[in-house]
């Protein structure tokens, strides 16, 4: 069948490089836009947005979402949504500050109580999802209105606190400094330093694999200088927050869990099934693939980590209140579109929807210190997520 | 000329009919380029009017493109060239606006809205009434009149879901005909009607010319082509290759393959010298009951056996439950109530689950690729491996070098026509796409592998490939299962026959005692009893 073939033009085109410009400008553009957008803050407010505490704060105020958003990239990619997280946070918030603080449990067994009850809760809302075929609208629908009413319940309409101090530690304490107690914490830079170096390392080997099974891999320098800026802004950011107080203990534990669930939806069997799940049911139970099964661990996991942003959102405020979580879902949601998941499931990736949360994170925080007023902070945002959508769309339609 | 050339009538122009008719289509000069691919080059078209032209070439050729091309659905601008048509220079920038002209295409994976009715779906976008209020009895009136015309004896109000393939193909050009069609254009439209249903077909569009219609039609059945086309034009790699008037020297299908992949095929089927062992794997007394209509028995009471490194074909009308019966079997993935037993090798197994029967070593080569084989915005190297994910992986994590080779592999020995494994398939050529459903079951590694329509929409040189490569796998033991609509195919490949009507088998022969005739009247005689 190979007679002839060279001869006719079935072949590949020959602009190299500006398809691989293209190919990353349609990849990275989202990270392209949230540099934008920080540096149009940062110059519009003369500064402040990068400040050391502003940064700081910046982690802080988005850990949750963040955190929250890799879940649900899993249940979007499955093909399915999740409007009850922000409910279930500010219910295990609740939960945690009534252990805690009116039966005095020890932080780590109230902790795990609060990781299980997540669990037990998405458990629940995906039985029915997965094994009754109820929409997932409908039932984290019902989900949201009672978590929100059992907070309520449970907390009987009164804010609960302060929290043990060690609990707090969780959102307010950053890692101890080994090296020098005064100034600059040398700790943190020398992290920020270890991890780019992880990552380029990481970056490299997994090209050199590409280069010897014969893929086609990016030319070596624009390999170079792509992921040369990725450590320096590494670098970088963590030198700002080491001017500070150093890294937050709990942008250790979300940089540690982006990192799974990059691995986990990139690299491992689970993450491709959750794809082919969500990219064709039919196909993908054919292929021997378990999809309710599979579809009912994404709602438990999401559970999980709804309650781990409960937690932290609590420890952060010190108090759980009835009001917690609420409208988190949205922000939750809207940064897995943002990060180009696709509404019909099958597509999504994690670092877009860390990408995406940290874009409504500093045009949430950049507005504040502008003074702008929350009327035009949502009119602002709700135009951002259609437009990042468009622009998506548009560009895969082209 | 059979037919006579008009007094003073320009060179290309002849009479038909009494009125002088030219080309009614030029296509001159397209060039179609995808990211990365150049699907069409330089092509040129020429379609007289009223003729039946025919379309020939391998999958990926462009055949599919060239005619989005022409109907609109990639819009002028996209495209390099230029097309005339009834002798003006046409730019479509939609569908809708070659349709306003005449152009009508009926695409290779058909357009209907399933949980509507017939006749929802002929008037849909083009509803009749006045308004915007729909006009029931007009539009019941009228669809009644279209489903005599294209001989469907159905009711308008039946739902697109309850009808085979082969009716849901004449409910498409009964919606043709509810435009006012000049040129019809169809891709492909045999590719999964049987003998029978192609034919008829096939004798509504002779009916069609004989009113007028100019049609193209798009088919990697060559006897089809023979049979019905006025010229042919062939395609490879993108490019015109050559246009065959067929009227006054009929065309011969072998010079039609020579054209289309460069070389003589001296074969058709594979030579093959069976070696068949022990009884490997048997269903007993397989019963059925409807997935919808759960008091309906779909499968009576079928029992099936394979030998080892046997080819046994299942032969039957669309609708006589074959492909029910094998999804059924494989993990129960269709109907409910299932009874009966799954014998391998003498002990009774349990494929409740597509898992457990997967384990077992039974493949199911599914014969609607988009719907149950395919996961269309993945790449081609991660549907090659989904079944066989712990193929490429170890402790749960994905291997992506060992992956790659594996889809490199299958890219190579089944000619997967693609850039590269990165692709996604929905990209591909329907036939290629084709290709990676059977690739991602070869990789399987399957014991019992059930074959549905697996030649769908192959193109003559692939299906010998493939054809070859069912061979090598029943000359190492494996047991195939074919089941076809195809009947020189079953009778090419199977070792054995079953014929299935109703859902039930009514004769099961030799190959060597079957013939066409033969698998025909026992369906014939079964409807009788
Ligand atoms: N949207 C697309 N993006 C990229 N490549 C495409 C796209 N559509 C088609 N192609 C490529 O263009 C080529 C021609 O495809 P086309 O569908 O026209 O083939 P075909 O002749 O109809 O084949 P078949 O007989 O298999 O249906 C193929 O190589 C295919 O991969
Ligand atoms: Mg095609």
């Amino acid at each position: 069948m190979n007679t002839n073939v060279e001869a006719i033009p079935m072949v590949a085109e020959k602009t190299p490089f500006a398809s691989i410009i293209k190919k990353n400008l349609r990849e990275y553009g989202m990270l392209i836009s949230l540099a934008v957008i920080m540096i149009f803050f940062q110059y519009q407010t003369e500064g402040t947005l990068l400040q050391p505490l502003n940064l700081t704060n910046l982690v802080l105020q988005n850990s949750y979402i963040v955190i929250m958003a890799l879940g649900m990239l899993l249940v979007i990619v499955a093909g399915h949504i999740d409007l009850s997280v922000g409910s279930v946070a500010g219910f295990i918030g609740g939960l945690a500050a009534v252990l805690m603080v009116e039966y005095h449990w020890h932080y780590v067994p109230a902790a795990l109580i609060c990781l299980v009850a997540g669990a037990l809760i998405g458990a629940l809302q995906g039985y029915f999802v997965a094994f009754h075929k109820i929409p997932s609208f409908i039932v984290t629908l019902g989900g949201m209105l009672v978590f929100r009413g059992l907070t309520l319940a449970l907390l009987a309409g009164q804010s609960v606190g302060p929290f043990p101090p060690e609990f707090q530690l969780l959102s307010s304490g950053f890692i101890p400094e080994l090296i020098n107690g005064e100034g600059l914490r040398m700790t943190s830079v020398l992290i920020g330093c270890l991890v780019s170096a992880g990552l380029f390392y990481a970056a490299m080997r997994e090209r050199a694999n590409k280069v010897q099974y014969g893929a086609s891999a990016e030319p070596m320098v624009f390999f170079t200088i792509k992921n040369l800026v990725f450590a320096v802004a590494i670098i970088f950011f963590s030198y700002l927050l080491a001017s500070y107080k150093g890294l937050p203990n709990v942008m250790i534990v979300m940089f540690g869990l982006m990192l799974i669930y990059d691995f986990v939806t990139n690299r491992t069997t689970i993450g491709r099934r959750v794809y082919a799940l969500g990219g064709n049911e039919k196909a993908a139970r054919l292929s021997g693939i378990k999809t309710d099964r599979l579809s009912f661990y994404t709602f438990i996991n999401m559970g999980v980590l709804a309650a781990v942003a409960g937690l932290i959102f609590a420890a952060r405020l010190n108090t759980a209140t009835p009001k917690a979580g609420v409208g988190f879902e949205l922000d939750v949601i809207a940064a897995c579109f943002i990060g180009g998941a696709s509404a019909t499931g099958g597509v999504g990736k994690v670092m877009g929807a860390v990408i995406g949360a940290f874009v409504m994170g500093v045009m949430n925080n950049g507005m504040s210190i502008l003074g702008i007023g929350i009327d035009w902070q949502q009119v602002i945002k709700g135009i951002v997520l259609v437009a990042a959508v468009f622009v998506d769309v548009y560009n895969k339609n082209k | 000329m059979p037919v006579p050339r008009g007094i003073g009538a320009p060179d290309s122009t002849q009479m038909y009919g009494g009125e002088p008719v030219g080309p009614i289509l030029e296509m001159k000069g397209i060039t179609k380029r995808f990211p990365g691919v150049v699907a069409l080059s330089n092509v040129n078209l020429v379609v007289q009017a009223g003729e039946i032209h025919a379309i020939c070439g391998e999958n990926g050729a462009g055949k599919s493109t060239l005619m989005k091309v022409l109907s609109g659905v990639y819009p002028a601008g996209t495209y390099e060239g230029e097309i005339h048509y009834e002798g003006r220079v046409q730019k479509f920038d939609s569908i809708r606006d070659s349709e306003e002209q005449g152009i009508i295409i009926i695409h290779q994976e058909l357009a209907l809205v399933p949980l509507l009715s017939i006749a929802e779906n002929i008037y849909l976008g083009n509803e009749q009434g006045k308004f915007g209020i729909v006009d029931h009895e007009q539009t019941h009136r009228r669809t009644v009149e279209l489903l005599a015309k294209v001989g469907l004896n159905e009711s308008p109000e039946t739902l697109i879901t309850d009808l085979g393939v082969g009716k849901q193909q004449l409910v498409e050009i009964a919606k043709a005909l509810s435009k006012k069609v000049k040129l019809l254009i169809l891709d492909e439209p045999t590719a999964s009607l049987n003998e029978t249903d192609s034919a008829a077909l096939l004798d509504l569009l002779l009916g069609f010319k004989a009113h007028g219609i100019t049609c193209i039609l798009i088919s990697h059945k060559l006897n089809e082509i023979s049979r019905v086309a006025d010229s042919v034009t062939v395609l490879r790699d993108g490019a015109t290759v050559k246009t065959m008037d067929c009227r006054e020297t009929p065309i011969c299908e072998d010079t039609i393959i020579r054209y289309m992949v460069g070389r003589d095929m001296a074969d058709r089927y594979p030579q093959r010298q069976p070696n068949i062992g022990e009884i490997v794997f048997e269903v007993k007394d397989w019963t059925v009951f409807h997935e919808q209509h759960a008091d309906r028995k779909f499968i009576k009471g079928v029992s099936l056996n394979v030998r080892k490194g046997e080819i046994v074909g299942i032969a039957g009308l669309m609708g006589s439950g074959r492909t029910e019966f094998a999804m059924s079997v494989f993990g129960r993935s269709y109907g409910r109530n299932i009874s009966g037993k799954v014998h391998l090798r003498g002990e009774s197994i349990d494929v409740s689950t597509v898992s457990k029967a997967v384990a077992h070593g039974i493949a199911y080569v599914t014969e609607d690729r988009k719907g149950y084989g395919l996961v269309l915005e993945n790449e081609i190297e991660h549907n090659i491996s989904l079944a066989n994910l712990p193929g490429v992986s170890s402790h749960g994590v994905i291997d992506s070098g060992r992956e790659f080779a594996v889809a490199t592999d299958y890219k190579r020995k089944i000619n997967i026509r693609c850039s590269d494994v990165f692709q996604h398939v929905g990209n591909l050529s329907g036939g290629n796409q084709q290709k990676v459903v059977l690739s991602k079951w070869l990789f399987s590694g399957p014991e019992i592998l059930i074959l549905d329509e697996p030649t769908r929409g192959i193109d003559v040189g692939a299906k010998y490939e493939i054809y070859t490569l069912i061979a090598q796998l029943a000359s190492e033991g494996k047991c195939i299962i074919l089941i076809s609509s195809e009947m020189p195919e079953l009778l090419g490949m199977s070792d054995r026959i079953y014929v299935m009507n109703e859902g039930a088998f009514v004769a099961e022969m030799p190959v060597a005692e079957a013939s066409q005739e033969k698998i025909m009247r026992s369906i014939v005689n079964a409807g009788k009893n």
